[in-house]
C-alpha cells in the first residue's frame, strides 16, 4: 500500500490507476451498466448512435447478429479481467515458487529448473498456445494452462535473479546461523524483499495476458461462443471491417486502453520501488 | 621506510592557489539540515597537502564537488566564492569551468575500480585526458602516457598501458587514476578518500606517492579523509569539518598535538591506538573454540583456488582473538567456515565439547546457537522488512525461548546495548549505522552464544561511533564472559580489543600469539610490514 501511495506521486501512474479502476468498475457492475442483454439479438448491423426499437440508442452500434456492441464490450471486460487475472496468478504462483527454490538452493535444483524454463521459453509461444488449446479444446482452464506455460518461465527467471541477489545479504546469513529452517529463510527473509519488483511486473504481465486472451479469441481459440470477449468480437467483425469498422475498432481500443493503464501503473510502481531502495 | 616529515621541509609560498570564502551550499528540502556546507573559508597554497577530515555527512565531499565546479543535482551554492588564482569558479560560465576541470583542477576518486572504464585499456584512458585538453599526435600521447604511468611508480609501464583495469590490482588502478589526474599537470589536485578502499600496505605506498608528487610538481593537494592516521602521514595542514562547518584549521602538528576545538579533541581521542591491551588473563581450561587443519579449496573447472589453507587455532573461554589480514587473506572465509555458512573442504571445528564441524541436519540447527555472528555492513545485516524487536525476539525464539519470554529478552537486550525501548517497534531504516550495529549485537547475543564472531563489525562506522561500539563489545564481553573472534583489517583496532592476535595472508595463518608479543616483537616479515604500514604510526595520540 505504501508502494502504491508512493507510485501515485507520478501523474502518469494516477492516469494508469484511473484507467484500470474504470475497467474494474465496469466489470464489477456490468449487469447494471449494460443497456441490453449482450447475448440477445435485437437489430443487426446498426451504426453507432442508431436508435433502438425500445426507444434507447445503440451507442456503439450492433454486430452481424444484431447484438448491442456496447453491452457486449461491457460484459467482455468481465471475461478479460477475470481470465487474465486467474491466468496471471497461476503463472506467478508457479514462477515465484520455482524461482524461490532455484535461487535459494542453486546448484542442481537451479540447473534442472533453469533448463526446463529455457526449454519452454525457446518454444514459440503462439505455437505452444495453439497446440495446448487445439489438443484440449477451448475453455477457460486451458487458457490458464496455456498462458501459464508461456509466462511462468519468465516470472521464474525474474524471481530467480532477485532471490540470488537477496540470498547473499547478511540478514539471510544471520538467519541461517541462527538455525532457521530453509522454508523460514525463504518465506521470512527473502520473499518480502523481492515482492516489490514482482508487483510491478505483475501489473505489466496482467496487460500482456489480456492481449494474449484477445489474440486467442481473435484466432477462435478463446472462450467458446457466445461468451462476449473482445478478441472474438474483433474477429467476427473483420470480414465487414471496411464497411462497418465500428465492430472491430471498439474492442481493439479497449484492449489497448487496458494495456496502457496497466503499463503506466507498472512504470509508476517500478519508479517508486527504485526510490524506496535509494532512501 | 622512515616516517614522512610532519612539517614541510621548505617555507610555503604566500600565493594561494585556491581561496574559498564564506561558502554556503544548500541541501534539498527534507534533508537532515538546511546547509551541506556552512560559512566555510580556507586557502590552499602551492606545494601543500591540506587534509580535510570529518565523519560521514560532515560535508567534506560536497565541498570538493563545489571546488570542481560540479555540485550534485539538488544542491545549490547559495553564497560565497571559490577563487582559483583569482577567478571565481562559482560565477564563471560553464564552458570556462569545463576548461579548468581535469586540466587545472583534477580529481582522484575513492574507488579506483569504479573510476576506470572496465572495457578500455588503461593506457587509452590516460591518453583520452590528453586528447581532451591539448592537441598532440598519437605517438606523443603514448609517450606522455607511459611517462605519466612511470611517474606513479607503476612497474613495467608498457605492460600496464596495454592492460585492462581488471588485470591490475586495486593499488595499481589507483596509481593509474592518479596518473590520469596528473596528465595535464594540474595546479590543484582533489583527492576524495583516495586510499580508504586500499589495503594498508598499498595505502602506505600511495600516501608516499602523494607526498613525493607534491614535492616534485608543487601541486596544491586537497586531501579528504576520515582517518587521522592518514592525516599524520601526509598532511601539511589539516581542516576539521563537523556538520558542514569547518571547526578548526591549522598546521598538522599543532592540530594533532594541541587540538583547540572540542570536536577535534573528541575525534582524536577516538583514534584507535596501536598499543596492545595491557592485561592478559592467564590461559587455562579447555578451549571454547578450536579449529584444526581447516582448509577451503574452490575448484572451478581447471582452476583451483585455495581460500584457506590448513589453519589451526584455539581460544580459551572469555578471551578475544583478533584475526588480522588484508583483502584476500582468507579471514572472511575463515569466519564463514567457523559458523558453517560454507562447508569446509577439510578440517575440524569444535565449539566447547561439541564437534560442530561434523554436525548435520537438525543437530546442526540446534547447535548453531553456540556460535553467533556480528556482520560488517550495518545496512545489509538487518532485514529491512522486519521491525527491530521481532528481529531480536526471533533469534531468542530459535534459541529455545517461548514467544513471550523471547519478547522480554529482546527488550532487555535493547537496553543492554544502549537503545531506547521505543526501538522495539521501529524498522531498521530509522536507525543510524552505529545504532544498527548495536541491534546486530543484540541479535547475536539473543541466543546466549558461547562464541561470538565479529566480522569487520566496526569498519563501516565513523571513528567516534566505532569507539562506542568497541567499548560496548568489551563491556558485554566482561559482563557475559563471551569468547570473541574479532576479524579486522585494522591492526590498531585489533590491538585495542584482542588478547591474542592471528595474522593471515593469502589463506594462511602466518603468525599467532599473545597480542603483546605479536605487536611488540612480530616474528613474521609480513606482520612487521603490516605494523610498519599502519598510517600515522610516528604520531601517538595523547
Amino acid at each position: 500500500m505504501r508502494l502504491l501511495a508512493a507510485a501515485l506521486r507520478s501523474p502518469a501512474a494516477v492516469l494508469g490507476l484511473a484507467i484500470v479502476a474504470v475497467f474494474l468498475f465496469v466489470s464489477l457492475f456490468a449487469p447494471f451498466i449494460a443497456p441490453y442483454d449482450p447475448l440477445k439479438t435485437i437489430a443487426p448491423l446498426q451504426l453507432p448512435g442508431a436508435s433502438a426499437p425500445d426507444g434507447g440508442h445503440f451507442w456503439l452500434g450492433t454486430d452481424l447478429l444484431g447484438r448491442d456492441i456496447l453491452s457486449r464490450m461491457i460484459y467482455g471486460t468481465r471475461t478479460v479481467l477475470l481470465w487474465s487475472t486467474i491466468a496471471t496468478a497461476a503463472a506467478f504462483a508457479a514462477g515465484v515458487l520455482a524461482g524461490l527454490l532455484a535461487g535459494y538452493f542453486q546448484g542442481v535444483t537451479d540447473t534442472v529448473m533453469s533448463f526446463l524454463a529455457n526449454t519452454l521459453l525457446s518454444f514459440p509461444v503462439m505455437v505452444l498456445y495453439i497446440i495446448i488449446i487445439t489438443s484440449f479444446g477451448a475453455s477457460g482452464t486451458n487458457i490458464v494452462v496455456a498462458v501459464g506455460f508461456g509466462s511462468a518461465p519468465v516470472v521464474f527467471r525474474i524471481t530467480r535473479a532477485l532471490v540470488m541477489d537477496v540470498r547473499e545479504r547478511d540478514y539471510v546469513a544471520a538467519a541461517i546461523t541462527q538455525g532457521e529452517s530453509h522454508l523460514a529463510v525463504m518465506l521470512r527473509e527473502i520473499l518480502p524483499n523481492v515482492t516489490t519488483p514482482l508487483i510491478a511486473d505483475l501489473c505489466l504481465r496482467l496487460g500482456y495476458t489480456a492481449i494474449t486472451i484477445g489474440v486467442l479469441g481473435f484466432l477462435g481459440l478463446g472462450l467458446p461462443p457466445p461468451t462476449p470477449d473482445w478478441g472474438s468480437m474483433a474477429a467476427e467483425g473483420k470480414a465487414m471491417a471496411i464497411a462497418f469498422p465500428h465492430m472491430v475498432i471498439f474492442p481493439c481500443v479497449a484492449i489497448s486502453l487496458l494495456m496502457l493503464g496497466l503499463s503506466l501503473l507498472s512504470d509508476g510502481l517500478r519508479e517508486a520501488a527504485k526510490r524506496q531502495v535509494r532512501t | 621506510m622512515s616516517p614522512a616529515p610532519l612539517l614541510p621541509s621548505q617555507p610555503l609560498l604566500a600565493q594561494p592557489l585556491l581561496a574559498v570564502s564564506d561558502l554556503d551550499i544548500r541541501l534539498p528540502r527534507g534533508a537532515d539540515r538546511q546547509l551541506a556546507v556552512t560559512g566555510v573559508s580556507f586557502e590552499l597554497r602551492e606545494g601543500e597537502i591540506l587534509c580535510v577530515v570529518g565523519e560521514s555527512g560532515s560535508g567534506k565531499s560536497v565541498l570538493s564537488s563545489a571546488i570542481m565546479g560540479a555540485v550534485a543535482k539538488g544542491l545549490a551554492i547559495e553564497r560565497g566564492r571559490v577563487l582559483f588564482r583569482g577567478d571565481d569558479i562559482v560565477t564563471m560560465p560553464e564552458s570556462e569551468r569545463r576548461r579548468l576541470r581535469g586540466n587545472r583542477i583534477a580529481m582522484v576518486f575513492q574507488e579506483p575500480m569504479a573510476a576506470l572504464n572496465p572495457a578500455i585499456k588503461v593506457g587509452a584512458q590516460v591518453e583520452e585526458v590528453l586528447l581532451l585538453h591539448a592537441r598532440s599526435s598519437p605517438g606523443e600521447r603514448r609517450a606522455k602516457a607511459l611517462s605519466l604511468l612511470a611517474s606513479t611508480h607503476l612497474p613495467d609501464p608498457a605492460r600496464i598501458h596495454d592492460s585492462y583495469p581488471h588485470q591490475l590490482s586495486g593499488g595499481q588502478c589507483q596509481r593509474v587514476v592518479i596518473a590520469m589526474a596528473l596528465a595535464m599537470n594540474p595546479a590543484v589536485l582533489i583527492a576524495d578518500e583516495p586510499t580508504s578502499a586500499l589495503d594498508v600496505t598499498t595505502q602506505a605506498q600511495v600516501l608516499r606517492l602523494f607526498r613525493e608528487l607534491k614535492d616534485v610538481h608543487r601541486h596544491g593537494v586537497l586531501f579528504i579523509t576520515h582517518d587521522f592516521g592518514v592525516v599524520a602521514e601526509v598532511a601539511d595542514r589539516v581542516a576539521v569539518m563537523q556538520a558542514g562547518r569547518m571547526v578548526e584549521i591549522g598546521e598538522t602538528r599543532q592540530v594533532l598535538d594541541d587540538p583547540r576545538h572540542p570536536y577535534t579533541r573528541q575525534l582524536i581521542a577516538a583514534v584507535p591506538r596501536a598499543a596492545a591491551k595491557p592485561v592478559l588473563a592467564s590461559v587455562e581450561g579447555p578451549p571454547a573454540i578450536e579449529l584444526t587443519h581447516l582448509s577451503k579449496i574452490y575448484q572451478m573447472g581447471e582452476r583451483r583456488v585455495v581460500a584457506l589453507s590448513d589453519v589451526s587455532l584455539s581460544l580459551a573461554k572469555g578471551h578475544t582473538l583478533g584475526i588480522v589480514g588484508e583483502s584476500g587473506s582468507g579471514k572472511s572465509t575463515l569466519a564463514k567456515l567457523a559458523v558453517r555458512l560454507v562447508a569446509a573442504t577439510s578440517g575440524a571445528i569444535r565449539i566447547g565439547d561439541v564437534d560442530f564441524g561434523s554436525l548435520a541436519g537438525g543437530a546442526l540447527k540446534a547447535a548453531r546457537r553456540k556460535i553467533q555472528m556480528i556482520f560488517q555492513d550495518p545496512y545489509g545485516s538487518l532485514n529491512p522488512r522486519h521491525r527491530v524487536g521481532p528481529i531480536i525476539a526471533r533469534a531468542a525464539t530459535l534459541g529455545g525461548l517461548k514467544s513471550a519470554e523471547a519478547r522480554e529478552r529482546a527488550k532487555q537486550l535493547l537496553s543492554l546495548v544502549g537503545l531506547a525501548p521505543e526501538a522495539y517497534d521501529r524498522k531498521p531504516e530509522q536507525f543510524s549505522g552505529g545504532q544498527r550495529q548495536r541491534i546486530g549485537i543484540a541479535r547475536a547475543l539473543a541466543m546466549n552464544p558461547e562464541v561470538v564472531l565479529a566480522d569487520e563489525c566496526v569498519s563501516a562506522l565513523d571513528v567516534s561511533v566505532q569507539k562506542q561500539v568497541l567499548k560496548l563489545i568489551a563491556d558485554l564481553q566482561s559482563q557475559l564472559g563471551i569468547t570473541l573472534l574479532f576479524i579486522t583489517h585494522d591492526l590498531r583496532v585489533a590491538a585495542q580489543v584482542s588478547d591474542f592476535i592471528a595474522v593471515m595472508r593469502k589463506g594462511e595463518l602466518v603468525e599467532f600469539g599473545p597480542a603483546t608479543e605479536v605487536l611488540v616483537t612480530p616474528r613474521h616479515a609480513y606482520t612487521q610490514e603490516l605494523l610498519g604500514a599502519a598510517p600515522g604510526r610516528a604520531w601517538l595520540p595523547k
